[in-house]
């Protein structure tokens, strides 16, 4: 039989037994809603985990070190590969970061400039940390919802506070705004060499970053506008030292010159002419081009660290999540199945006759196999979107419960459930293909009804 | 099933049949049973439904099938038409043996070589007319386009083409026996099989019936084998009878004879 006649024939056949047949089909739908609002949660979960961790910046991100390391002086770093081991280590300066920038695909090179202040606000002292946050920091997700705006300028005298900071200064932190606080830090100052003058070339351009002689620590002060409050912690933890609790542009902090941990580094390597960089942040297009720029760079004598690796395991583990949450979600489908076998062998006993009608008029063991495939797949795809979309009620229902409960704790919204359409369209194969296979067994026992025998029935 | 055969025992006769394989072994008769036999085992007891029917219908030929309830009438028919296989015994039609063929084959056999018409009409209920006329056109995946036509034209043939939109349960027993006889022509059969056509009508209806099915047999020259224990029936419109009694074959009559002959 052609399939437009089965999926016809299996339609009418259907709506003969509305009743039982609806009940059968939403049996199947509740079972896919659960499916899918187990699904949901797990993919929503993954995916709120992925934007905080885009958030911070870091996934299209390469960290430079050199594999000089005070700690490890002498010997090569630990997590130097031995194929790389032969490549002699090269100081990151200012050569190194331009040499980087050139190569394909890298869109901004900057340094890692973190270092340590006090602040003071109203005549108060805050100890805290610095750090210079690039242009691109803007656009790339990790200042979103943020209060008050990001800087003017690259060089702007401005300074964004993390929220906890900001309420150690105030108990109103969006007051804050548009006023000005002092930070006090330690300036770099090179020393005259053995000729007199100070060396030539410099990280930043400025004679003041040469490293001579050895270099003097001169307090400065700066003043600087509070320009905004973010919640986040852009690209909090990750260099290897404290948690930055104010941001200024990266360009001012370059031109502060402010001493930081790898300028003793440089004072006791001796070997450097000219100050280095602690690290540099290398940005590049796309998270897929990641690996190419990591192997150059590591090719030019320095070491890498992407969170490739640590985003595979969050993949991996999520993947399990999913998995446990899809078996634990399947249940109620297999038993949604159930009723589908119930449904058909039913159907059997009823159209007994009619089989052997269908028979008797040429209609062969496979015609009445596929009938019946027919109506548990009508069944299944039915039953699957409607399931579909009972799930994702759930899942905007589970979303708008959270919303509530975390609007009471003063935090922000978040999506834990999303129902993306490869899931959806996954689920309502896998409810067809489900659907099936519970009719294999009532679809072959209708087959071999013998058709004599199916006639003479009452 | 030729294991089957064997195991039972073939005789000379069907050994022959089987001989002429898938040429023209009808020896030109629209059906060739030979021999043919069915047994059903139940419990300790064998019982022979047919046991060695031999029977020949020509091309053309209106055959009546006569016997009393439980005589195994029925049980050839349904052997005649490939809803069932045969313990032993060939049955030649178009040069195939039926017994030697696998489901798919019987099925198009009795899609497109046989029609049926039964006592109870098994028109489907939930289906109007024209639906059920055209299940069959549906089972031989003829063409969406063709069948509208097909489907008037059987309905044309039995005097129901203004009922198409109706159901059964809205028609006459006489009108749903008409109905289930455009259903058996609608895929244009050379051989139409009635088992007791006009059991379940009065005598009037029943009439009725058997004219169009003797209009069928000689206007487009079908060959028709029908089931009745109604003799005068048998008597009046069939060119041969065929009498059964305990699964064996007693008599073949000529309608201008007097005398049987086998």
């Amino acid at each position: 039989m052609k399939i437009g006649d089965l999926t016809e024939l299996a339609i009418r056949n259907l709506r003969e037994a509305i009743l039982r047949n609806s009940l059968t089909t939403l049996g199947v739908a509740v079972g896919v809603a659960s499916l899918v609002a187990m699904l949901s949660l797990g993919v929503g979960l993954q995916q709120f985990a992925s934007q905080r961790l885009a958030s911070s910046g870091l996934f299209n991100a390469i960290f430079v070190a050199s594999r000089y390391n005070a700690r490890d002086e002498g010997r090569p770093s630990r997590q130097t590969p031995p194929a790389q081991s032969s490549i002699p280590p090269r100081p990151l300066d200012e050569s190194a970061r331009q040499e980087i920038a050139q190569l394909p695909n890298v869109s901004e090179v900057y340094p890692e400039i973190r270092f340590m202040t006090e602040v003071r606000y109203a005549d108060k002292p805050y100890p805290t940390m610095v750090a210079g946050m690039p242009d691109s920091a803007h656009t790339d997700g990790a200042f979103d919802g943020m209060q008050g705006k990001f800087f003017s300028g690259s060089s702007a005298d401005e300074a964004i506070l993390q929220i906890e900071f900001a309420k150690e200064l105030s108990t109103q932190p969006s007051s804050l705004i548009g006023k000005d606080l002092i930070l006090r830090y330690a300036e770099r100052q090179a020393l005259p060499g053995r000729n007199g003058k100070a060396a030539q070339s410099s990280a930043a351009g400025s004679n003041k970053n040469s490293a001579g002689a050895g270099f003097s620590v001169v307090p400065h002060e700066k003043r600087l506008r509070i320009v905004g409050i973010v919640s986040t912690e852009p690209e909090g933890g990750f260099g290897g030292f404290g948690r930055s609790r104010v941001f200024i542009p990266l360009a001012l902090a370059e031109t502060l010159s402010a001493t930081q941990v790898n300028d003793l580094r440089d004072v006791l390597n001796g070997s450097n002419k000219t100050r280095s960089y602690g690290s540099l942040t290398v940005r590049v297009k796309s998270p897929t081009l990641v690996p190419p720029v990591e192997a150059a760079i590591k090719n030019m004598g320095f070491t890498t660290f992407s969170l490739l690796d640590t985003t595979r395991n969050l993949r991996l583990f999520f993947t399990v999540i999913d998995l446990l949450l899809g078996i634990f979600g399947s249940l109620a489908l297999v038993v949604a199945t159930l009723g589908i076998v119930n449904t058909l062998v039913m159907a059997i006993l009823e159209r007994r006759r009619e089989i052997g009608v269908f028979k008797a008029l040429g209609a062969d063991d496979r015609d009445i196999k596929q009938l019946f495939f027919a109506e548990a797949g009508v069944m299944g795809l039915v039953g699957g979107i409607a399931g579909v979309a009972l799930g994702w009620l759930i899942g905007k229902g589970i979303n708008l419960g959270t919303d509530i409960y975390l609007s009471r704790k003063n935090l922000p919204p978040v999506n834990i459930c999303a129902v993306p359409l490869w899931l959806a369209l996954g689920v309502i194969v896998f409810a067809i293909a489900v659907s099936l296979v519970a009719g294999l067994y009532p679809a072959s026992r209708a087959a071999r009804l013998n058709p004599v025998e199916a006639l003479r029935y009452e | 099933m030729p294991a089957r055969i064997k195991k039972l025992g073939a005789s000379p006769a069907r050994s022959t049949i089987e001989g002429l394989g898938m040429s023209s072994g009808d020896n030109g008769f629209a059906i060739h049973a030979d021999n043919v036999s069915r047994h059903y085992q139940m419990g300790a007891a064998l019982i022979r439904a047919i046991d060695d029917v031999s029977l020949q219908v020509r091309p053309g030929e209106f055959l009546a099938l006569l016997g009393s309830s439980g005589s195994g009438k029925s049980t050839l028919l349904n052997l005649l038409a490939g809803l069932d296989r045969p313990t032993s015994g060939a049955i030649i039609v178009r040069g195939r043996n039926l017994a030697e063929m696998d489901t798919h084959e019987l099925a198009r056999y009795r899609s497109l070589t046989v029609g049926m018409v039964f006592q109870a009409f098994n028109l489907l209920p939930r289906m109007t007319l024209e639906e059920n006329v055209e299940l069959p056109l549906r089972l031989a995946e003829v063409e969406r386009a063709d069948r509208a036509s097909r489907v008037r034209e059987a309905l044309e043939h039995v005097h129901l083409e203004k009922r198409l939109a109706h159901r059964p349960s809205e028609l006459s027993g006489g009108e749903q026996q008409r109905a289930a006889l455009a259903r058996a022509l609608v895929n244009r059969p050379t051989i139409l099989l009635a088992d007791e056509p006009t059991g379940n009508l009065d005598s009037a209806t029943g009439e009725e019936i058997m004219l169009l099915l003797k209009n069928f047999n000689q206007s487009m020259g079908m060959t028709i084998v029908m089931v009745t224990h109604e003799h005068p029936l048998a008597e009046r419109f069939a060119d041969r009878i065929a009498t059964v009694a305990d699964g064996k074959l007693i008599s073949v009559t000529a309608k201008s004879s007097s005398g049987a002959h086998s």
